[in-house]
């Protein structure tokens, strides 16, 4: 086994991994995280695409390498995104659950 | 089997068990230095892979900055921790969880073992006309020339971030310094690396964004160590973050994508379509909008960690 190919088993293994924390944590930073993790995995699955298709003197296809650096670089926008909207969810609510009815409930409470 | 093998093997099972530990770790500050351990090591893994860009912007962006990012989101977000401990799930729903993301994995893992080699290929489209672009990394003429608009609307995206992360400030706060209110200068080992550390950290990113035309690099590398400099310099306190009002930091903000914009436009008159680049004359141009997007970038990659003003503009 090649190191491409192990590299391409690793990309599948972080993805599952990634998504059963996503699915799995109830706290959204930790939500977050690991979708940062799945991202990984489906970027090494780039990875793999790219060293497969070595050609023409490049030891790797560098469209495929190009997107993965586009998506690292958006990856992290987003994720920024994410994190400021959760700070100011934290600072407004004094929780960060996700639950539907947590801020009904706080109103609820803010009222009596 | 050799000891390179023997190193692959030993690095993937490394790059699996910090991110399990990630997954798995008990509090979330745990969890996000796992994350930059995991990143760093990833990084490797893409060198493994032939893609030194890529390991340059997963260690730099992907786990250094990010990095930063959620460390300081950890911490700040550590009192609401304890109150969803009861929210977790119970025994049931996480093995049916944890078996579908193995069957999940284990189709990718199928299809990975099933691909063509040697599978598809641009690469040879991608060589053909590096010479007359004048560059030699093809991965710099990927981002830069083949799939300039991709790279074009990515720099919009990164403006589009910093304004919706602006936009979570209170109205009052609005025009304010960006971040956190911020407790006096730090003195010790920190500030001492962040009056040392800048100016060779610039020479290296100046570096890395002029070789990135023929050697791997570019204009995101440089960029995020530029803002890798600006956070170190921002956490021991040494200076504070600009108002978000500052016109200067617009300009910078905008520059990357508006320089790009401008030349694509360009195109039309000097060669023929949108962000075609004249013949003969391409190196330049491309050289040219590098050094405006690594400007972008570096306002961009701080503005987006230390988030929106919390701070009323004096």
């Amino acid at each position: 086994m090649n190191a491409a190919t192990l590299a391409g088993l690793s990309g599948a293994a972080l993805i599952g991994l990634g998504l059963y924390g996503v699915l799995t944590h109830p706290h959204p930073l930790r939500k977050l995280l690991s979708f940062n993790v799945l991202g990984s995995g489906v970027f090494l699955m780039f990875g793999i695409i790219a060293r497969k298709g070595a050609a023409a003197g490049l030891a790797a296809d560098p469209v495929p390498q190009a997107l993965v650096i586009t998506g690292i670089v958006i990856a992290f926008s987003a994720t920024a995104l994410a994190v400021a909207l959760l700070l100011r969810l934290f600072a407004v609510d004094r929780s960060a659950t996700l639950r539907p009815d947590a801020t009904i409930e706080r109103n609820d409470r803010s009222d009596a | 089997m050799t000891i390179i093998e023997a190193l692959d093997i030993g690095l993937a099972f490394l790059v699996l068990g910090v991110a399990g530990w990630t997954i798995a770790a008990h509090e979330a500050f745990t969890a996000v230095i796992g994350y930059v351990v995991y990143g760093l090591l990833l990084a490797l893994v893409w060198v493994r892979l032939f893609a030194l860009d890529v390991a340059l912007t997963e260690a730099a962006i992907g786990s250094g900055v990010t990095g930063v990012l959620l460390i300081s989101a950890a911490v700040r977000l550590r009192a609401s921790e304890a109150e969803m401990m009861h929210e977790r799930l119970g025994i049931a729903p996480r093995l049916v969880a944890a078996a579908l993301c193995l069957v999940a994995a284990a189709a990718l893992a199928a299809v990975v073992l099933d691909m063509p080699d040697p599978g598809a290929t641009l690469a040879p489209q991608a060589r053909q006309p590096l010479a007359e672009l004048g560059l030699g990394n093809a991965i710099t003429a990927v981002l830069i020339a083949y799939r300039a608009f991709d790279t074009m609307l990515e720099k919009v995206v990164l403006v589009l971030a910093v304004i919706g992360v602006w936009s979570l400030s209170t109205d009052a706060n609005w025009g304010g310094l960006a971040g956190p209110t911020r407790l006096e200068r730090t003195e010790g080992p920190l500030a001492f690396l962040a009056q040392l550390l800048p100016p060779l950290g610039i020479i290296v990113a100046l570096h890395i964004v002029w070789v990135g035309a023929n050697e791997p690099g570019g204009a995101f590398q440089g960029g995020a160590l530029l803002s890798a400099m600006a956070l170190i310099v921002l956490m021991a306190r040494l200076r504070e973050a600009p108002a978000i009002g500052r016109r200067w930091l617009r300009v910078a903000l905008i520059s990357g994508p508006v320089v790009f914009l401008a030349i694509g436009l360009l195109g039309f008159a000097l060669a023929g379509g949108f962000l075609a680049y004249p013949l003969g004359f391409a190196k330049p141009v491309i050289v040219f909008i590098e050094v405006f997007m690594t400007l972008s970038v570096a306002a961009t990659l701080p503005m987006l960690v230390i988030g929106p003003p919390d701070r009323r503009p004096s």
